[in-house]
């Protein structure tokens, strides 16, 4: 028989079951009419839903955006420095982050299309109920309820055909948001339990560990330089052969940022 | 004749697409009946591109029920397979 006519056949067969357990054929237009209100307030509910998911999603990317890009500037100032030991490991948790970010990214577009879908079916449920409203007052005004069965058998059918299919579309918006609601919630508590902040702040953080070492010693070096300066401008007569020139070149490490070259990375660790 | 693409709404098709659409049918249903799932995604696609090819929306407010409904194109054969035996994907 085919698909199309089976599933229509469905949806029928729903609408008809419940025009039978109608016993006054105008009571059933009042009575629809209220069950499509409820089903408006809950498509409207799902589109809520899906957009908070879709923002928390949003907000977990630009954390791992912040990760990803704190460890890029480390893999550059470890190389800088002349570490590429350190930058190769940087470079390497930003590849963790990026996979992550890239699965992310991914729900995040699923989302996005679950949201237009529901709203345009809020939009699209919207007209018939309006729709529905009119139809129902014009046929309890002008016709009996012997008249009015084939009118309302049509109209009710229609409308529930609509509902239907709305009502699927909003279980299987909850079905994705459910699922991502787990993964983003797997995510948050990796987040909290610092597997992933680690990676840059946490206390196994040794490269910015490394870093922030060699900065100080940088910065002791460079006020040393700054103060014996000092010290020969004041009194250049009584510091014979100071040679203030030195301080120079000494603040900033040599740039050896193009210089990452694989066949050096023997280094141990 | 108008035709509802399920989670898009209805589109209003002429009479003289039905034939067209049957044949895609057919092999939406032969694919379903084999699980035949490399079969089953095109067919699906098919049916629905030429819904959507030759439909054109039909008036929000119109509250005619469809003469034929066809699954989403995301959908999967088991959701097919569910929404065929007896409606029990569709709530309430």
């Amino acid at each position: 028989m085919g698909v199309m006519k089976r599933v229509t056949m469905v949806f029928r067969a729903k609408a008809n079951k419940a025009l039978d357990r109608m016993e006054d054929p105008r009571e059933t237009l009042d009575y629809s009419y209220q069950t499509q209100l409820e089903l408006l307030q809950k498509v409207r509910r799902g589109v809520a839903d899906v957009a908070t998911s879709r923002k928390r999603v949003e907000l977990q990317l630009n954390q791992l955006q912040q990760n990803a890009d704190k460890l890029d500037r480390q893999a550059r100032d470890s190389l800088a420095a002349g570490r590429e030991d350190l930058a190769r490991e940087a470079l390497t948790r930003k590849a963790g982050v990026q996979t992550q970010m890239d699965d992310l990214q991914g729900q995040y577009a699923s989302l996005q299309s679950e949201e237009e879908k529901l709203t345009q079916a809020s939009q699209r449920l919207q007209s018939k109920v309006d729709a529905f409203r009119t139809r129902k007052e014009t046929i309890k005004a002008t016709y009996t309820a012997a008249e009015a069965q084939t009118r309302i058998n049509e109209a009710f059918t229609g409308i529930s055909e609509e509902m239907g299919d709305v009502g699927m579309a909003i279980q299987r918006a909850e079905d994705k948001t459910a699922a991502m609601k787990a993964r983003a919630g797997a995510i948050d508590e990796l987040m909290a339990s610092g597997a992933l902040d680690d990676m840059v702040s946490g206390p196994h953080d040794d490269i910015q560990a490394e870093l922030d070492r060699m900065g100080a010693g940088h910065g002791v070096d460079r006020e040393l330089e700054q103060m014996k300066a000092e010290i020969a401008q004041k009194a250049p007569r009584q510091i014979e052969g100071a040679q203030p020139g030195t301080s120079d070149g000494a603040a900033q490490p040599a740039s050896t940022a193009s210089a990452a070259d694989p066949a050096q990375a023997g280094e141990p660790e | 004749m108008i035709v509802r693409i399920l989670g898009e709404g209805q589109l209003e098709l002429p009479e003289s697409a039905a034939e067209e659409l049957n044949r895609l049918d057919t092999a939406l249903e032969s694919a379903v009946e084999r699980n035949d799932e490399a079969a089953f995604r095109p067919a699906l696609a098919a049916l629905v591109a030429k819904v959507r090819q030759v439909g054109s929306p039909a008036h929000a407010d119109d509250l005619r029920p469809s003469e034929l409904i066809i699954p989403q194109q995301d959908a999967s054969m088991d959701e097919v397979r569910k929404l065929l035996s007896d409606g029990g994907l569709i709530p309430g």
